[in-house]
C-alpha cells in the first residue's frame, strides 16, 4: 500500500480539498488582518481609506462596550456548557434504561439539533416566550402569577435557554453513547462490592463519561462562542445580550466601521485561542489518557 | 463460613427456560467447579447466586439464611469477573480499597487488608499503577484481590482464565487452587474447560442446558460417568464411543472407552485399523485410528516412544474392565 508511487498519488488527490480549505480559511484572515489596520468606512465617502496602524484594536478595547460583551459571551457559554453536560449526562443515562418506544423518543430528543437557530428562537420567543400569548405567560396566570417578560427581565438567561436547548440533543447523543461503551461488568462488580446507586454514579458513571464531557466542551465551546442568530432574532443586542460577535456585527454593518470590526474580529479569534488552549490544559490529560 | 444450598432454583428469560428446577448443596469450604458446554447455563447459575439475576422461582439459602431477594452487596460474596472489570480510573490500589470503602470502614483497617491482599498475591510493585499498565496475569491478580479484601463466605469465579495465555493460565490455575488451600473458604468456579475443573476441583458440577448431569469428585466422575455425556465431556482426549454389533456383544446400545485403555499392538488384537494422524506430544501420542470395518476413528494414547506413522496398520484391544455399557437413553449400566 504505501509505497512511493501510491503516497505521491494520494498527496495528488489530496490536494484539491487541501487547497480548498486552507483557501477558505486563510483568505478571509488575511482580508479581516488588512482590514483592521485600515481605516475603511465604505458608506462614508467623506473619510478618505488609509492606514491607520493600531488605532482601529485600540478604539475597539477601550470602547465602552468591549468588556460588557466579553462577560455576556462568558456568560452565555459557561451557562449553556452548564445546563446542557448536567441535562445530557441526567437525559443519557434515562435514555440508555430499556424502555417502550426507545427509538422514537430517542429520535425526539435528537430533533431539536435539525431546527435552524433561526426558527428555534423565533419559535421561542413567540410560541413560549411572548409575555401576552406565550405558553409560559398561560402557565404563570393558570397559577395566577404575572407573567414574565423573558425577553427583557431575563434576556441572557432566555438567550441560554434557548441555546441551551439547541445544544441539549448533541450532548445528550455523545454522552449516550459513551455510557452505551461502559462494560457492564463493571457495575455489577461495583453492586457487588456494595456500592449504593449514587456511589456508583459517582465512581463508575462519571469516571467514565469524563472524556465525552470533555470532548463535549470542547466542540460546543467552540459553536458556543459564535452564536450570533438567537441573538439577532429575540433582542437584537438590547438588554445586555450583546456578545462579542454581535459586537463585531454592529461594527461592521450597522456603523459601517469595516476596519473596526475586522479589529474586534481579531479580537475574537485571540479570545477563542486563549479560551481553546486553557481547555486543552485542563482536559488533555483526560483525552490521551 | 460459606455453605449454599440450592433448592428448586428455576430461571426463565421470557418464555425461555434457562434453568429447569435444580437443587445442589455446596459445602463450606468446598471448591466446586460448574463445568459445561457454551450456552449450559453455568453462568446464569452463578449470577443466580451472586444475585446478579433475580430467581423465577425457588430459594438460595447461605448459611441458614435464606437470601433469595437480598441484593448482591449483602449476600456476603465476592465475584471475580472473565473481563475482571476493574474500575479503569482508579489506581490498583484503590480498586482493591474501593468495596471497604463501600463498607464504610476506617482508613487504618483499609490499609492494612489492602497491603494484606498485595502480599498475598505479589501487588506490592503495582499498587499506585493502574489497570490500563498491568498486564493480564496481574490484572487477574488485582481482581481476586478486591474479592479477598472483602473477607467473603463464598468467592464466585466467572471463567476467569479465559482471558490468559496458556502458560499464564496453568500458572494462576495453581494460584487460585493455593489461595484455596490458605484460605480454606467456599469457591465456585464456572468454566467450559473440563481440564480446569479436573485440577482444580473439589466437586464438580457438570450442566447442560441448565440441567445437573452429575456432581462428584474429579475421579468420580472420571471413573463412573453416570451418562454418556459426562463420559465424553470429561477426560482429554475425548472418550471414543462404539454402537451396533460391537456395543451388543458387550450387552449395550453403546460402549465407551478412553484413548489411555486400548492395549496397541502391531501383530494381534481385536480391532485392524490404518493410521490417520499422529499427534505427537513427547511425553504421550495421539494416535488417530480408522478401523478397518469402516467405523468411526478412535483415539488412541500411546508412549511417546511408540513409532506408528501415517498408514501403518495397527491392531486395537479395549482394556476389558474399563470398558463403560450405555444404555438407548445414554444412561450408564452398572
Amino acid at each position: 500500500m504505501a509505497t512511493q508511487h501510491s503516497r505521491s498519488a494520494a498527496r495528488l488527490m489530496m490536494a484539491p480539498a487541501v487547497i480548498l480549505l486552507l483557501g477558505w480559511m486563510l483568505v478571509p484572515l488575511v482580508m479581516t488582518l488588512w482590514f483592521s489596520f485600515r481605516r475603511f468606512l465604505p458608506n462614508r465617502p467623506d473619510i478618505v481609506p488609509g492606514w491607520v496602524g493600531f488605532d482601529n484594536y485600540v478604539r475597539f478595547v477601550t470602547s465602552s462596550a468591549f468588556w460588557p460583551s466579553v462577560q455576556t459571551t462568558l456568560i452565555i457559554v459557561g451557562g449553556a456548557l452548564l445546563i446542557t453536560i448536567i441535562l445530557g449526562v441526567l437525559l443519557a443515562l434515562l435514555l440508555d434504561q430499556p424502555m417502550w418506544g426507545q427509538g422514537v423518543v430517542r429520535i425526539l430528543v435528537i430533533a431539536p439539533f435539525f431546527v435552524m437557530p433561526t426558527v428555534s428562537a423565533l419559535v421561542w420567543k413567540n410560541i413560549f416566550m411572548d409575555p401576552v400569548n406565550g405558553l409560559f405567560a398561560h402557565l404563570w396566570r393558570a397559577f395566577g402569577a404575572e407573567p414574565i417578560v423573558w425577553l427583557s427581565d431575563a434576556p441572557i438567561f432566555s438567550i441560554v435557554l434557548i441555546v441551551s436547548w439547541q445544544w441539549l440533543p448533541f450532548a445528550t447523543l455523545i454522552l449516550l453513547t459513551a455510557i452505551q461503551s461502559l462494560d457492564s461488568e463493571q457495575l455489577e462488580a461495583s453492586e457487588m462490592d456494595g456500592a449504593p446507586p449514587l456511589s456508583r454514579f459517582f465512581y463508575i458513571i462519571l469516571p467514565h463519561l469524563s472524556r465525552a464531557i470533555t470532548i463535549v466542551i470542547l466542540i460546543q465551546t467552540i459553536f458556543l462562542l459564535s452564536v450570533f442568530a438567537e441573538i439577532f432574532v429575540t433582542t437584537g443586542g438590547a438588554f445586555g445580550t450583546r456578545t462579542l460577535t454581535y459586537l463585531i456585527f454592529q461594527r461592521v454593518l450597522e456603523s459601517q466601521n469595516v476596519g473596526l470590526g475586522s479589529a474586534g474580529g481579531v479580537y475574537a479569534i485571540i479570545l477563542a485561542n486563549i479560551i481553546a488552549i486553557f481547555l486543552m490544559r485542563i482536559v488533555g490529560k483526560n483525552l490521551d489518557a | 463460613m460459606g455453605r449454599i444450598v440450592l433448592d428448586k432454583v428455576t430461571k426463565r428469560f421470557g418464555s425461555v427456560e434457562v434453568i429447569p428446577p435444580l437443587d445442589l448443596t455446596i459445602e463450606d469450604g468446598e471448591f466446586t467447579v460448574f463445568v459445561g458446554p457454551s450456552g449450559c447455563g453455568k453462568s446464569t447459575l452463578l449470577r443466580l447466586i451472586a444475585g446478579l439475576e433475580d430467581l423465577s422461582s425457588g430459594h438460595i439459602e447461605i448459611d441458614g439464611a435464606d437470601v433469595s431477594t437480598v441484593p448482591p452487596a449483602k449476600r456476603g460474596l465476592a465475584m471475580v469477573f472473565q473481563s475482571y472489570a476493574l474500575y479503569p480510573h482508579m489506581s490498583v490500589r484503590k480498586n482493591i480499597a474501593f468495596p471497604l470503602r463501600m463498607a464504610k470502614l476506617d482508613q487504618a483497617e483499609i490499609d492494612r487488608r489492602v497491603s494484606n491482599a498485595a502480599q498475598v498475591l505479589n501487588l506490592n510493585d503495582y499498587l499506585d499503577r493502574r489497570p490500563g499498565q498491568l498486564s493480564g496475569g496481574q490484572r487477574q491478580r488485582v481482581a481476586i484481590g478486591r474479592a479477598i479484601v472483602r473477607e467473603p463466605s463464598a468467592f464466585l469465579f466467572d471463567e476467569p482464565l479465559s482471558n490468559l495465555d496458556a502458560a499464564l493460565r496453568v500458572g494462576m490455575r495453581l494460584e487460585i487452587s493455593e489461595l484455596h488451600k490458605r484460605l480454606q473458604t467456599t469457591m465456585i468456579y464456572v468454566t467450559h474447560d473440563q481440564v480446569e475443573a479436573m485440577t482444580m476441583a473439589d466437586k464438580i458440577v457438570v450442566l447442560r442446558a441448565g440441567n445437573i448431569e452429575q456432581v462428584g469428585s474429579p475421579l468420580e466422575l472420571y471413573n463412573r460417568p453416570r451418562n454418556r455425556f459426562v463420559a465424553g465431556f470429561i477426560g482429554s482426549p475425548r472418550m471414543n464411543f462404539l454402537e451396533g454389533a460391537v456395543a451388543a456383544k458387550h450387552g449395550a446400545h453403546a460402549i465407551g472407552f478412553r484413548p489411555e485403555h486400548l492395549g496397541i499392538s502391531l501383530t494381534e488384537g481385536e480391532w485392524r485399523g490404518k493410521v490417520g494422524v499422529a499427534e505427537h506430544l513427547g511425553s504421550d501420542t495421539f494416535l488417530h485410528v480408522h478401523p478397518e470395518n469402516g467405523g468411526e476413528t478412535i483415539t488412541v494414547r500411546v508412549d511417546g516412544e511408540f513409532s506408528a506413522r501415517h498408514g501403518d496398520i495397527v491392531y486395537l484391544t479395549p482394556v476389558a474392565e474399563k470398558i463403560h455399557r450405555f444404555a438407548a437413553d445414554g444412561l450408564r449400566i452398572q
